[in-house]
């Protein structure tokens, strides 16, 4: 039996890796696949918490999380191919206006 | 050392190494199977903890539909290898100390505070079948919500990336 815990600290470190990629990539892609991977460590602490308690309500939780992150990668998709299309390249630094 | 251990270790470290891989590789394309080694490796925990929906789940949406919504978005914009700037040099020596502290912060919070205790016996949990019950009953109408939100997300890629009329 692997003890909770240790799912905790995978799941932090998950994320720790996350944030290091949202500040230091600068393709806009790159920086919305490090969302991704946020969503994702905590749906491992999610999915580990409801194996403690016996309950189901975390993976409950995981599912409603992974429905949100399949909308916001449809709107978000979008958003990057205007912003593409728009200034002829992926770089954030070049996305500097609020006038898209 | 018994087996779950084992197993467990292996599918950390191989998600620990495919976000590293995310956070090295230069092109959008490396990175992106990368995440997906992160989502499969996750998707093996999820079954080690006694979650198998989720896990399927995890597979089908995540590294099924949405990474392959974003490999046809870097094929489709062509992205290229990105390219270092002034800036990028500031967020490397400012940023990354203050996300590894962050990371090592929560870390030593969860090995502080120890193992969880619950007295509740683990692997008790009857996994689909209660799922199911809970998502349909307790949870019927966030369920409901999620559909409009669905709805709403489509739309809403359609209108923005529409190409613009010529009016």
């Amino acid at each position: 039996m692997v003890p909770t815990h240790y799912y905790l600290i995978l799941s932090a470190i998950l994320f720790g890796l996350g944030v290091v990629a949202f500040v230091f990539k600068r393709n806009v892609i790159t920086i919305f696949m490090s969302i991704e991977l946020m969503l994702n460590a905590v749906n491992l602490a999610f999915v580990a918490f409801s194996q403690a308690f016996g309950k189901l309500d975390g993976q409950v939780f995981v599912l409603f999380v992974i429905v949100v992150a399949a909308a916001e990668a449809a709107v978000g998709l979008g958003i990057i191919i205007l912003i593409a299309r728009n200034r002829q390249s992926l770089n954030v630094e070049r996305v500097n206006l609020l006038k898209l | 050392m018994t087996a779950q251990l084992i197993i467990f270790f292996v599918l950390a470290g191989l998600a620990v190494i495919g976000a590293l891989s995310l956070i090295f590789q230069r092109h959008p394309i490396h990175s992106a199977l990368s995440l997906i080694v992160v989502m499969v490796a996750l998707a093996g925990l999820y079954l080690l903890l006694g979650a198998e929906f989720v896990a399927a789940v995890q597979i089908i949406v995540y590294a099924g539909a949405i990474m392959v919504l974003f490999v046809l978005v870097i094929m489709l914009l062509n992205a290229g290898v990105e390219e270092r700037t002034n800036f990028s040099k500031l967020a490397a020596t400012a940023g990354i100390p203050l996300a590894v502290a962050l990371t090592a912060f929560l870390a030593a919070t969860i090995a502080k505070s120890g193992p969880v205790t619950t007295g509740v016996r683990p692997g008790s949990v009857a996994s689909t079948q209660g799922l199911a019950t809970m998502l349909f009953r307790e949870f019927v109408y966030p369920f409901e919500l999620t559909s409009f939100l669905i709805l709403v997300a489509i739309l809403g890629a359609l209108v923005l990336a529409q190409r613009e009329k010529r009016s």
